[in-house]
């Protein structure tokens, strides 16, 4: 996939002119920077890549970029991005968000992205925090966390992502840590190559609400395995692991869902017809 | 938040590690030059972008001081570009360092947007000290002359750095602890 033509695209032709009004420090910075260097890698010029977003500081992440964004409702980015890439299979289709946003909000969709397995990656900055508004904690927060808006911590125990991802019919499942760029753009480029429904979740630091985050580094460490497309296997991994360990995880050969495009069953007026009242 | 936010250098210095991985991949003078050429060209990019950062979270003083660091390294970049066939640079290989990022990059989550010019001047001294020391131990381990007379020089180039932001410093001493408290921190709304 890699374009042959001269001149080359370069990380630097994906930025757009706006500043990102992310924390310095915040993952995401690095996390943008990997998605512009994964497309430059692939070659896939700006106008050939759609990234679509939910709301929440990671969801920023279409307008910072020159490629066709859509920053679209709380939660309902995954539907908006399969619609996208069923009616435009040309396009390289990428969904951004965070654990808030793709998890809790936007969980039911989450779920049938992944059963739906249409050709899409969706990359979650997972922070384990409601970062944008203010610090409360996510689905992803560990129950003992405490903070002036969670005193006694919630004493729930996290949402699971990868492994519902694996459960639900996900083709490819990759943890990622935004501390490790050049190992983020690389993820980025297999989960973008690979057909269907590719899950991204990247550790991104919220280093105003969390910055015990800044730690991560530390414990963040490459599987010790290698990819499985063994779905009993992956259970077990994704299901025993502490959350720490990067790579890529299941990849699965599972053909995508792609409807044929163009055959519509009925024209548009008559179905506004059906919902005329 | 309480106490003060771990800013500064966070990750190891095992320079005889870094060694043994990449010096391998150093056979000539020019693998020297195009490794030297993509280290320095990443901390300029990672300045610029601090400095952005910085910029936009009204810090206008430490935006002011990575956008200098910028241009210094920008400076080491064009002497290196002078001596390079840019043509032929592989702005994708993927080079080997003992951190996930080059020696002489920042990394992204070593910031906070309170930060003083000394919390910079810090993480900026200790990545030029990185890069003089990746740059000695290529000269002490080099078998090929052209490359230990490069990777002196390159190494010498670092340690003026490492001199003239220790003097810097000398004008900006560490805050005191709660520097980065903030009991309105930042809200961006959509």
């Amino acid at each position: 996939m890699k374009a042959d033509a001269a001149p080359k695209i370069q990380a630097k032709d994906y930025k757009s002119d706006i500043k990102p009004v992310w924390c310095p420090g915040c993952g995401d910075y690095s996390v943008l920077s990997a998605i512009t260097k994964a497309l430059a890698e692939m070659g896939v010029a700006p106008e050939n890549a759609a990234i679509v977003s939910g709301i929440g500081c990671s969801s920023r992440i279409p307008a910072y970029t020159t490629c066709y964004g859509f920053h679209g409702v709380h939660g309902r980015a995954l539907p908006l991005a399969i619609g996208l890439k069923i009616a435009r299979p040309d396009l390289t289709v990428l969904v951004a968000g965070g654990d808030g946003d793709g998890y809790s909000i936007g969980g039911n969709h989450f779920i049938h992205a992944c059963r739906r397995n249409v050709d899409i990656t969706y990359v979650v900055m997972d922070n384990q925090v409601y970062g944008m508004t203010k610090g409360q904690p996510s689905p992803t927060t560990e129950p003992e966390w405490v903070s002036a808006l969670a005193p006694s911590g919630t004493g729930l125990r996290p949402f699971r992502p990868l492994g519902i991802a694996l459960a639900a019919g996900a083709n490819f499942i990759a943890r990622g840590f935004s501390g490790d760029p050049k190992g983020t753009t690389k993820l980025l480029i297999e989960a973008i190559r690979h057909p269907g429904f590719s899950l991204v979740e990247i550790l991104s630091p919220c280093v105003t609400y969390r910055p015990e985050q800044r730690e991560w580094k530390k414990i963040v460490r490459p599987a010790p395995v290698e990819p499985t497309s063994d779905q009993g296997r992956a259970a077990k991994r994704l299901l025993t692991d502490d959350g720490f360990n990067t790579g890529i995880l299941f990849r699965s050969d599972t053909a995508p869902y792609q409807p044929p495009v163009g055959k519509q069953s009925a024209s548009l007026a008559a179905i506004e017809k059906e919902f005329a009242v | 938040m309480t106490g003060s936010t771990p800013v500064g250098p966070g990750h190891p210095d095992d320079h005889e590690d870094l060694v043994d991985r990449v010096v391998a991949a150093i056979a000539s003078r020019d693998d020297l030059l195009e490794m030297a050429y993509v280290m320095e060209s990443e901390a300029v990019e990672r300045y610029v972008e601090l400095a952005d950062q910085m910029e936009v979270h009204n810090n206008t003083e430490v935006a002011e001081l990575f956008a200098k660091l910028a241009e210094i390294e920008r400076k080491h970049v064009d002497q290196l570009a002078g001596k390079l066939d840019l043509s032929k640079l592989d702005q994708f290989k993927d080079y080997r360092w003992i951190d996930p990022e080059a020696p002489e990059t920042i990394n992204f989550e070593d910031v906070h947007y309170l930060m003083t010019p000394h919390h910079a001047l810090v993480l900026a001294r200790h990545n030029e000290q990185r890069a003089e020391a990746f740059y000695r131990a290529v000269a002490e381990r080099a078998t090929s002359e052209d490359v230990r007379v490069l990777a002196q020089e390159l190494a010498d180039d670092e340690r003026e750095h490492v001199v003239l932001i220790g003097k810097w410093l000398q004008q900006f001493p560490e805050p005191e602890e709660g520097w980065d408290e903030d009991p309105d921190p930042p809200h961006m709304p959509e």
